[in-house]
């Protein structure tokens, strides 16, 4: 590898890490003004930026919606005092945010984005890494954020992050296997790629030119699986037991704040846009739009990409919807759940999947 | 009366999925989402004040510009905090309005004291002191809220007068009825 192409690769590592970090600040805008909108409020409306801000109408009305809240939000998160308790495990309590927040950044490097066809008729994916194995590597490094809940809760030796940290562990170990289980009927559909790219291309097509063939319309209870596995490791409600802030003050990052706490939240919400997006590229045909074509060449590509962050806007959107509805499972509903209710349901769902597959070869 | 007992259906398997339920409440959350938010925006947007409203205390004017305030002191004789002070005076001869004779020279208002129990407006026999709208105040020292005479005709402004007493008075005076 020359150095020209080196600097290009950091440079779209670049992009791209500023572009899904710039999407989990505003994932909490719209979080804002998701919950606002549904209690009949009107959300983050005040912070103005000098020159941009006094711009006659579309100043204002930037205002309005709150586009510069989380730059205030975020210089906030710079300036604040960095509470750091004399109880705590010192080590252990920086390390954590850095642990939850890095496997979260991590995960984007194998993420198809869109896709690019030349002129001669070849198609590339608009990805950083195209790894054949790229949702082995997305389950295992996302999983791997846990960890940073789990330090956080145990280092800061006191007894609500504790809990905290111990519900995420268990909360995890219970949801990473029903999640696991749920994504195989998937796998041996596409006859057994795990690369994310071959996986969005096999769903481009539509049955006798009707019915989009997204993995969702004939594997819905995969994608149900997925979704609610989806919720408990992204530690979303109903499933927020690391943090259920109102029987454990704020659980795991109860003794952090300023930058560490903003840490913990970034990868809070990019764990949402990644997961958003995984469940897009697998069963909403990543950047497919039935009926559709792309264009070749650049259009083509800009169009992909539009299309594919529509589609994780929308399941983001989905999240947040879901937080503002549904109430906080008990503890112990979310154990009966994962083990008695998600877990056999994904082994008799692989089973029947397998049945199926197997009866269609023989066809 | 007879105690009814409900009859606990056991619940279906739909039911025991929970996602009709979700569903449910999914349409119910999206149905408020679209509503518009029913916030008022406090400095910029004031609520309403309903007639009547027992808001600061201040002295109005009838509609011809004159102060109807004849210092007679049963505002503040019926005042609970004693927040108010009237420094008597009266009208000079030259003035149009000669014949009222007594007028305020001073007339204070404590705001910090006064409780806003609106007595002074029942008990004036000139309809000079109405609570009117303003419901919030402040300043940065205590002289500052104790409102003088212009302050209080100036947040005060002008009301209408149904009765125009003095007008009168004058008017059967002319006319050779004093008494009236």
């Amino acid at each position: 590898m020359d150095l020209t192409q080196f600097i290009w690769l950091v440079v779209k590592a670049a992009i791209m890490i500023s572009v899904v970090m710039g999407a989990a600040t505003y994932a909490v805008l719209l979080e804002r003004k998701v919950a606002a909108a549904i209690q009949w409020r009107p959300g983050p409306n005040r912070t103005q930026i000098p020159i941009i801000g006094s711009i006659p109408v579309i100043g204002t009305w930037l205002t309005r919606i709150g586009i510069f809240q989380p730059v205030a939000d975020g210089l906030k998160f710079l300036f604040k005092e960095d509470p750091f308790p004399k109880h705590v495990n010192a080590f252990y309590y920086v390390l954590a945010p850095l642990v939850a927040f890095i496997p979260a950044m991590t995960t984007m490097t194998v993420m198809p984005f869109g896709f690019f066809t030349s002129d001669d008729g070849s198609v590339t994916p608009l990805v950083l890494a195209n790894l054949d194995i790229g949702i082995l590597f997305i389950l295992a490094v996302s999983s791997l954020g846990v960890y940073g809940i789990i330090l956080g809760g145990w280092s800061a030796n006191s007894k609500y992050p504790f809990l905290g940290g111990i519900r995420a562990s268990s909360q995890m170990l219970s949801y990473e296997l029903a999640m696991g289980l749920s994504l195989l009927p998937v796998f041996m559909w596409f006859g057994g790629t795990l690369n994310l790219f071959d996986i969005v291309q096999g769903q481009s097509d539509e049955w006798y030119g009707i019915i989009p063939q997204w993995t969702i319309f004939y594997q819905p209870l995969s994608a149900l699986i997925f979704l609610v596995a989806l919720f408990a490791e992204t530690n979303r409600l109903p499933f927020d037991m690391p943090e259920s802030e109102t029987d454990l003050v704020a659980g795991y990052n109860t003794e952090y704040g300023s930058f560490k706490f903003g840490l913990f939240f970034v990868g809070e919400y990019t764990h949402v846009i990644i997961g958003s997006g995984v469940f897009t590229l697998l069963f909403l045909g990543g950047w497919d739009i039935p009926w559709l074509g792309f264009p070749d060449g650049y259009l083509g590509a800009v169009l992909s990409v539009f299309v594919f962050a529509v589609k994780v806007l929308l399941m983001v959107f989905f999240f947040m919807w879901i937080r503002w509805t549904l109430p906080r499972f008990r503890y112990d509903q979310v154990m009966n759940l994962g083990w008695q209710k998600l877990l056999p349901l994904a082994i008799a769902n692989l089973v029947l999947y397998a049945i199926i597959i197997a009866i269609i070869e023989q066809f | 009366m007879a105690i009814k007992v409900l009859e606990r259906k056991p619940l279906s398997l739909a039911e025991r999925t929970y996602l009709p339920q979700i569903a449910g409440g999914l349409r119910i959350t999206m149905k408020n989402l679209m509503k518009p938010p029913v916030t008022l925006e406090y400095p910029d947007a004031r609520p309403d004040i309903p007639k009547g409203y027992r808001g600061v205390p201040t002295l109005v004017k009838d509609p011809n510009g004159r102060e109807k305030c004849v210092s007679c002191q049963l505002c503040e004789f019926v005042c609970p905090p004693k927040a108010i002070r009237i420094t008597p005076g009266s009208i000079p001869e030259e003035s149009e309005t000669a014949h009222v004779e007594k007028a305020p020279e001073e007339f204070e208002i404590n705001m910090l004291r006064c409780i806003y129990c609106g007595y002074c407006e029942e008990v004036c026999p000139e309809e000079a002191i109405f609570l009117q709208n303003i419901f919030s105040l402040n300043g940065l020292s205590r002289e500052e809220l104790v409102f003088k005479k212009k302050k209080l005709y100036e947040i005060g402004g002008t009301l209408p007068d149904q009765h125009f007493k003095w007008d009168k008075k004058r008017k059967a005076e002319l006319s050779g009825n004093p008494h009236h």
